[in-house]
């Protein structure tokens, strides 16, 4: 999608390195968040962000729920059709990740008043297309004009309130399944210095716009104890979350999937300030054991959609493995929750 | 010995470690290079980099958004980035873009393994020349980017066979690992897939048109 993308002699820059590594880091982002007025906690509200959880649930009934979510970021690649797919598949997400079904979206989009208006038709092409495949409602939505592009969703979704997956509610035993391979942020932002080799950004790509609802819907088939989706905090920063500081894990550094290309762009250092700032807020939880630094920045390395990282049941753990390959989803068994150790969470070739 | 300064102010992580890169290379040899940047992260950056290729550094704040990175190159190590040309680099070029840029890469291999043996002949000795043909692929310097296994080939990525671990180092190493799900189906061997991802026709027809090398043991 070049045609669209020169206007007279004013040249476009559509990607400025965006997508979750454009995310606040998470530690300066607490301590606003730590000075808000809460207000009366209100009991419908199964899951606000006191819990550091992927999306808002709310009850209604015994029986039915709502999910909320609202996920928008800056372009990571330069096709704007391709943008959109990825940013909605990102924000869609976040209901997967809670148990829950999608409902409706809602289209947020900052763009430049001068653009071509093409540009903006392809993003929201791309965001509703993907909304169509994940059986949600595309509503309505937002505009601002600005000075750079910005495009996500606000997703409501339905789960039943005795049945979300929360990221902390993992158990001693439970083995670690993560359903994407790992590296998107270093192949986008290698790709942006023109040193990402083709083929794996073309992985990255097929990855970020695949959809976590075959992933969620094979996890439904099997008990799962805890759910969260590893996006822009990096699989060690979300696992860090999973823990909730009263668990432990090994993590086997042999199992993780990887994008192709993604560890050499690390060993050319062609790396995001969102690592380093992942690194500095959990770098202490994590103990590396012999583990190659480029293997450890892919570990650090923000996602923008990602895939699932779900704590099952030690005996449906193989079954929902198989069941996920066999989809076609590069799933792996990355490693197994234990009970609280001194080293929260152990990094090992085993 | 050379002192260059390498100005990243204003630019956004990883252009400060490329700009540092290139102006190691262009030392041709010891030297020491500064990299003024903006913020701690690049200085974090910078340092894992130096850290990582034995570079002696040290940072220090000038001021809030004022830091300088000093690494000091030894000749050798000088020498030997120098050595490394890299014609994909791309620092001449604007690079707040991300235009796919079609330089230098990587060659996309493909290796498609069509049967449980290689070569035509005796059949024990192609199942051992095939063990032989896929653990030699994981001391190659250039990987191929994906293995397609199909029709008796599908055998090799599932139980039972000998080449399990040899195809999980590749896997580890970014090689994709990919068999066709209509041969697994038909061998009965659709639960029992041990390395890889499941593919189909459209995929492997996607993957070989787009290769340029195609590698059939």
């Amino acid at each position: 999608m070049k045609r669209g993308l020169e206007m007279s002699s004013e040249k476009i820059v559509f990607c400025k390195g965006g997508g979750c590594t454009a995310k606040l880091g998470a530690q300066a982002l607490n301590r606003v968040l730590s000075l808000l007025p809460k207000g009366d906690p209100d009991p419908d509200l199964l899951v606000g962000y006191s819990s550091k959880d992927d999306a808002a649930v709310y009850r209604l009934t015994d029986e039915i729920a709502f999910v909320q979510t609202l996920d928008f970021f800056p372009p990571m690649v330069q096709d704007p059709y391709l943008f959109g797919q990825i940013a909605a598949a990102n924000a869609l997400s976040d209901i997967y990740a809670m148990g829950g079904t999608v409902k409706t979206a809602l289209n947020i989009v900052c763009f430049p008043e001068k653009w071509d208006l093409n540009i903006l038709g392809e993003i929201l092409r791309g965001g509703s297309e993907k909304v169509l495949e994940a059986g949600g409602s595309l509503a309505g939505g937002h505009s601002i004009a600005d000075s750079d592009v910005k495009y996500g969703l606000s997703v409501t979704g339905v789960v039943h309130p005795d049945h979300i997956w929360a990221n902390n509610t993992g158990r001693p035993g439970d083995r670690l399944i993560l359903t994407k391979a790992l590296g998107v942020g270093i192949l986008c932002t290698a790709d942006r210095v023109g040193e990402a080799p083709a083929d794996g950004m073309a992985a990255a790509i097929r990855s970020m716009t695949t959809l976590n609802k075959t992933a969620a819907e094979c996890c439904h088939a099997y008990e799962i104890h805890a759910c969260t989706d590893v996006t822009g905090f990096s699989f060690l920063g979300h696992l860090h979350e999973m823990m909730d500081g009263r668990l432990s894990c090994r993590i086997f550094a042999d199992q993780i999937p990887v994008l192709p290309g993604a560890m050499a762009c690390a060993d050319e250092f062609l790396l995001t300030a969102a690592a380093q700032r992942n690194r500095n807020h959990v770098g202490n939880y994590v103990r590396f054991d012999d583990i190659p630094f480029a293997m450890e920045e892919v570990l650090f390395d923000p996602q923008t959609s990602g895939g699932l990282l779900v704590a099952a049941a030690p005996g449906d753990a193989d079954s929902l493995l198989k069941d996920l390959r066999g989809r076609g989803l590069p799933a792996a068994m990355v490693g197994e929750i234990l009970a609280r150790e001194d080293q929260e969470i152990q990094v090992l070739y085993h | 010995m050379m002192v260059t300064r390498v100005d990243a102010i204003g630019d956004a992580c990883p252009i400060p470690v490329v700009k540092t890169k290139n102006a190691i290379k262009e030392l041709h040899g010891a030297g020491t290079v500064e990299t003024l940047v903006d913020n701690e992260i690049a200085v974090q950056n910078l340092t894992k980099m130096a850290n990582q290729k034995g570079y002696a550094v040290k940072s220090q704040k000038l001021s809030d958004d004022r830091f300088q990175v000093t690494m000091e190159i030894s000749e050798k190590a000088g020498l030997s980035e120098a050595s490394q040309a890299e014609p994909g680099n791309a620092l001449g070029q604007e690079p707040q873009e991300c235009l796919v840029a079609p330089g230098a890469r990587k060659k996309n291999i493909v290796v498609a393994v069509t049967a449980p043996v290689m070569g035509t002949g005796n059949d024990e000795l192609g199942a051992v020349l095939i063990k032989g043909f896929l653990y030699a692929l994981t001391q190659q310097d250039e990987l191929p980017s994906t293995i397609l296994f199909y029709n008796g080939g599908a055998t090799l990525t599932c139980e039972g066979s000998a080449s399990i671990e040899d195809l999980k180092s590749l896997e580890a190493l970014g090689v994709e690992i990919l068999t066709c799900g209509t041969c697994l189906n038909y061998y009965k061997l659709s639960d029992h897939l041990q390395v890889g991802g499941v593919t189909n026709m459209y995929e492997i027809a996607e993957k070989l048109t787009r290769a340029d090398l195609v590698i059939r043991p």
